[in-house]
């Protein structure tokens, strides 16, 4: 809501400057965001009068004007304005004024004629967006003054962000009345007369949707002069609130609505086919709206409509076809109170935010709609004459508002801001907010005033004294509460370790959106139908996420192409992945490795990271556990992995819970990465449990180590062949090693060697070699048997 | 004295001024122990020197032998001298040999670093953690009735328009708040109850203030005695805690459908010191969170007695307070991920 303070202090004047008076209102809930002067410093601009006008004899399209500024001064300004007739008044810019574009007006000489200043439009002096000509003034101005004097611009507008609730702010009446209950300032409420008919003209007005519009006033307007301008005083009072002069009829029903806070529709009586009738919208009926768009109406949809069809969406926004013209000579006014709730859905279901519809949707008050007739039909009068006709009134007393009863009880003030209030002190602030107050044993009665939609429950009135009280009066401790320990499960593995440990491991971390373009979602992950949003803020962000590895991916083509090489990124958060048992939005971990091993540094050969580089980052992880071994890697196919470098991640009861690989090479050239790309995924819950260590007492007897190399097929994983000597060895193993993985030179190709180093121990005794042997020969010959492996000698 | 005795001291003093130069010319270990066995060794020179005593008269021998003894002694001294400053010479030169340049920089894995909003939450959640919340979390797609109605936000309801949801259908959405955990969490969970919940929100708006996905952290206290006066302890407290300074802070009535009364909070600016900068407006203050007291409303929908209970809830943009705290002047920045953003928070 923007305001012109000079308005606003017609109606109640605290004795605070701008500044004071606006930081009142911010603490009062009432937050002033900006406070704008009306014009820019218009000084040295005059009201001007033309006496003569003859063309410029060099120059087809400028004239020269005669123009008075005194009583007998005038001089020659030389002007190019359409507009410009005799006997007009508009400004002059004299020389030395400095216009808002940035132009310091001078003595100038135009082809020849000398120019003594400058006559200007709205446009050049700051106070209108665009203009047509010379901005007209009115006849009545006094040739000579300031304009700053004559348009009363030493004024500010001020810029208040309402919150949803206060929909009795959204006028001068509101704030004024706001501004009587914070200062104690009196409203001085000007007194609004009835305007009695001229004419007997009516017509018929039936409510069909009661429920939806239990209150309609209205009254015809014949004869008004068409030619009628809206006056500079209204003009710049609705520029000042942010709303264009369109038509006096228009620019006199948004004057109400600023004034008083009730939205007004004047609708042209020659268009108007037999009476009105509110109704809900019937199936296939469609209009057009005053913005030219056309919208198919809901079956839910209240209408203004007449014998032919709707004229207005009610409370929302009039059709076209009814609307009022520069050729209307008679008008029908309608000022109806609407059903917040009919009026909110319908301007979203049709997106249509208009002045009107955001005051009714947070409820105009249900006892104002005749006297902004009376308002409105007097302002009218005033400007384009006219017959106003008798009010026309349908009332559907049962679906009106009702004042409602709100006890408040004096304990519960302390109980909820933690201050005690003096009674009178309570009783104060209410009757100042308009609230009729009634003692009670233990507190009050209190009807909060027809205005007031937000004023339900006894809490509500507690925030309206803590509010005009001032919050910073209200006291601040620091809760009391027992000192008892939170639990702290020693099992959980905290999020900021993981992220810890891949730090460590020179990872970065990034943050991607959760909406991706499905187009790189179905290329990474076209096996999953991802959920999709009905309204994303672009198409290329409409999929929600299946996997983390698409946002990896994109930052990674976002830094290749501000020249980064070597990157290391990760990413906790969740996916979404719909199944038939609901939404999956499991928190995952995941990271994408591209570049050199290692950071550029002396003393070591760089070479790009690797599966296996990869792998160990990812056994550091899930080592966080303590149950490493437990868990298993597995060749795998992925659509985006590149075969044969792929592998899920099995937890110790063998459900998958990751994924890791290399990049397709398919894939990254679709996405022009320059360089092979490692990725890895895994379920958070998979690895955030740990192991409570249970000790055991360290050997006494010494360990001994034997080495064995092996040859077996290329094809045979070296896990089958670890799991083979683990079973075999039995208990008495302590540790195995994997030292070599060996090809070439002495192996037949298809074939591998593994160099295993088994570590054995007996915790009650030192084991005698004989025994050793054994073990060494049982796992052998197991290996030879269930592996085809062969000795290496 | 007899001529023997004579020939055998100068003998001595011959050998010892021989063995002395040969001494000091040696090169190395090898060359010294040569000396010795040489002089001292069973065969040694010096050795033979005492074969002959039996040639000199008896009473010439004790003193003859102890002369022997003593040049004997003497050279034992020199060669263990020699040998040492030969060892030591050798070991400087060893360590010279492997002297290294310490000012080369070290080898190995580098420092990753966090994303600066995970740092920022992470720090938020230590504050509030001991001040003893505990942590809840929730899910991010959300239906309508946890994230809107649950909070007192029915259908149609104008506020609905301040939170521009992004929607799956008519009743599955994006989470717009965290505030639906306090929803989830109380369904649970009998009073007393202290809780923090943070993570990702969304709201279809983008421009230089707003990205369609951002994060809060979430907080709730409820128990018999908690009022308005409590939130402003606990808010106040930790601002002062996480700006690390004593901050202007003032508490402005607001309006949110599930609170009441409710509040935003200002901080004066940390960017001018509350003087009146671009981040500010010119106004010296900064709006870093909404807050206010658990509307009774909330209460019945989770089944708590709003008679017995009072509470008070609080919400904050993480992206916010880490803009405030780092300097960073544009929120699309946290969500480009450029590396050379995400690396000046390490």
């Amino acid at each position: 809501m923007k305001i012109s303070e000079k308005w606003l202090r017609e109606w109640v004047s605290p004795r605070l400057d701008t500044k004071a008076l606006a930081s009142r209102l911010t603490m009062a809930g009432l937050e002033v965001g900006a406070i704008e002067p009306v014009a820019p410093d218009l000084s040295r601009v005059v009201v001007g009068e033309i006496l003569s006008i003859v063309p410029h004899p060099a120059a087809e399209r400028l004239q020269c004007c005669r123009v008075r500024i005194g009583k007998t001064k005038s001089l020659n300004v030389v002007c190019g304005a359409a507009n410009a007739e005799v006997g007009m008044k508009a400004p002059l810019a004299l020389p030395g004024a400095r216009l808002p574009n940035g132009v310091t007006v001078r003595q100038s000489d135009i082809w020849g004629i000398k120019s003594g200043g400058m006559l200007c439009s709205g446009q050049e002096l700051g106070l209108e967006d665009s203009s047509d000509g010379l901005f007209v003034l009115e006849k009545k101005a006094k040739v000579g003054a300031p304009l700053k004097t004559y348009l009363a611009l030493d004024d500010k507008s001020l810029e208040i962000d309402l919150t949803p609730n206060r929909g009795d702010c959204l006028s001068v009446l509101g704030i004024a009345r706001e501004v009587t209950a914070i200062t104690g300032a009196k409203l001085k409420r000007p007194k609004i007369k009835n305007v009695p008919p001229k004419s007997r003209r009516k017509i018929r007005v039936t409510l069909r949707a009661a429920q939806d519009c239990p209150h309609y006033v209205g009254r015809v307007i014949e004869d008004i002069n068409p030619h009628a301008v809206t006056p500079t005083w209204m003009k710049e009072r609705l520029r000042r609130s942010g709303l264009r002069s369109i038509h006096p009829v228009v620019d006199v029903t948004n004057y109400v609505m600023l004034e008083l806070g009730q939205p007004m529709h004047a609708f042209d009586l020659d268009k108007l086919a037999g009476g009105i009738t509110v109704r809900l919208a019937k199936k296939g009926e469609a209009l057009m709206f005053l913005d030219g768009n056309k919208a198919r109406m809901k079956p839910d949809n209240l209408l203004i409509a007449d014998e032919k069809g709707p004229l207005a969406l009610a409370g929302v926004m009039g059709g076209a076809d009814s609307a009022v013209t520069e050729t209307t000579h008679s008008l029908f006014l309608e000022s109806a109170f609407f059903r917040p709730e009919t009026i909110a859905r319908q301007a979203r279901r049709l997106s249509l935010q208009t002045e009107s519809s955001q005051r009714f949707e947070r409820g105009v008050d249900p006892a104002l709609q005749h006297e902004a007739l009376q308002r409105a039909t007097a302002l009218l009068l005033r400007i384009a004459g006219g017959k106003p006709g008798p009010v026309i009134e349908q009332t559907a007393k049962r679906h009106l508002p009702k004042p409602v009863t709100v006890p408040l009880r004096t304990e519960r003030i302390p109980r909820v801001l933690g201050l005690k209030f003096a009674a009178n002190r309570v009783e104060t602030v209410m009757k100042r907010l308009g609230m009729r107050v009634k003692k009670t044993a233990g507190g009050w009665r209190v009807v909060p005033p027809m205005y007031r939609f937000d004023l339900a429950g006894e809490v509500d009135l507690i925030e309206e004294l803590a509010r005009i009280h001032g919050y910073e009066t209200l006291p601040s401790r620091l809760p009391q509460a027992p000192m008892s320990l939170p639990s702290l499960p020693e099992t959980h593995i905290e999020d900021s370790r993981l992220r810890a440990l891949l730090v460590d491991r020179d990872y970065q971390e990034v943050i991607t959106y959760s909406f991706i373009d499905p187009a790189l979602q179905a290329l990474l992950e076209p096996q999953t139908r991802p959920a999709m949003l009905t309204n994303p803020i672009s198409a290329n962000m409409a999929a929600m996420r299946t996997s983390l590895w698409p946002g990896l991916l994109q930052t990674m083509v976002y830094n290749q192409n501000r020249q980064q090489t070597r990157m290391r990124l990760f990413e906790l958060g969740r996916r979404f992945v719909p199944r038939a048992d609901g939404m999956d939005q499991s928190r995952i971990l995941a990271g994408a490795v591209s570049g050199d091993a290692l950071a550029e540094q002396w003393g070591t050969k760089a070479r790009p990271a690797d599966f296996y580089d990869v792998k160990a980052d990812l056994e550091a992880l899930i080592g966080l556990s303590g149950r490493l071994q437990d868990f298993r890697f597995a060749p795998a196919q992925h659509p985006a992995l590149q075969p044969g470098q792929t592998a899920v991640i099995l937890d110790p009861e063998r459900q998958q819970v990751g994924l890791m690989g290399r990049l397709h090479p398919l894939v990254q050239s679709k996405l022009a990465l320059d360089r092979e790309v490692v990725l890895f995924e895994i379920q958070i819950s998979a690895i955030n449990t740990r192991k409570i260590p249970n000790f055991h007492e360290i050997p006494r007897f010494p360990a001994i180590r034997r080495d064995l190399a092996v040859i077996v097929a290329e094809k045979t994983p070296a896990q089958a062949v670890l799991d083979c000597v683990t079973k075999v060895a039995g208990k008495l193993l302590v540790n195995l090693e994997l030292f070599d993985e060996y090809r070439g030179e002495g192996i037949d190709s298809g074939r591998k060697s593994l160099a295993l180093g088994l570590t054995l121990q007996d915790s009650s005794r030192t084991l005698k070699e004989e025994e050793v042997e054994a073990i060494m020969g049982k796992v052998v010959s197991s290996l030879e048997a269930e592996l085809q492996a062969r000795l290496r000698r | 004295m007899s001529d023997a005795t004579d020939s055998v001291q100068q003998r001595l003093t011959h050998l010892i001024s021989e063995a002395d130069d040969a001494i000091s010319t040696s090169a190395d270990v090898a060359a010294v122990e040569e000396i010795r066995v040489r002089y001292l060794g069973k065969k040694g020179v010096l050795t033979e020197q005492l074969k002959l005593l039996g040639g000199l008269p008896p009473d010439e021998r004790p003193r003859i032998g102890k002369l022997v003894n003593e040049a004997k002694e003497l050279l034992q001294k020199k060669l263990h001298a020699r040998k040492q400053a030969l060892e030591a010479a050798e070991r400087n030169r060893l360590l010279e040999r492997e002297t290294l340049d310490v000012t080369l920089p070290g080898r190995g894995v580098r420092l990753g670093g966090l994303h600066p909003v995970t740092r920022t939450l992470e720090r938020l959640e230590t504050l509030f953690t001991r001040m003893g919340f505990d942590v809840a979390e929730g899910p991010e797609i959300e239906d309508d009735y946890h994230n809107f109605e649950a909070l007192n936000i029915p259908p149609d309801h104008p506020s609905r328009a301040m939170h521009d949801t992004f929607y799956f259908d008519s009743h599955t959405l994006l989470r717009t708040h965290t505030s639906p955990v306090q929803i989830r969490y109380m369904e649970k969970n009998k009073p007393p109850l202290r809780i923090i919940a943070s993570g990702r929100v969304y709201r279809c708006d983008s421009d230089v203030t707003h990205t369609p996905m951002f994060h809060q952290i979430e907080g709730l206290m409820v128990d018999e005695s908690i009022s308005f006066a409590d939130l402003k302890g606990v808010l106040i407290d930790f601002l002062n805690h996480f700006f690390e300074m004593k901050l202007k802070v003032r508490f402005r009535p607001s309006y949110f459908p599930f609170t009441e009364p409710s509040a935003e909070v200002d901080i004066g600016c940390v960017i001018c010191g509350a003087k009146g900068c671009r981040v500010c407006k010119q106004t010296g203050w900064l709006e870093v969170l909404g807050c206010g007291m658990v509307h009774p409303a909330v209460f019945r929908h989770v089944k708590i007695d709003a008679e017995r209970y009072t509470g008070f809830a609080f919400g904050l943009g993480v992206e916010r307070l880490a803009m405030l705290r780092y300097g960073v002047d544009d929120t699309r920045l946290f969500y480009e991920n450029d590396l050379r953003f995400l690396q000046q928070f390490r």
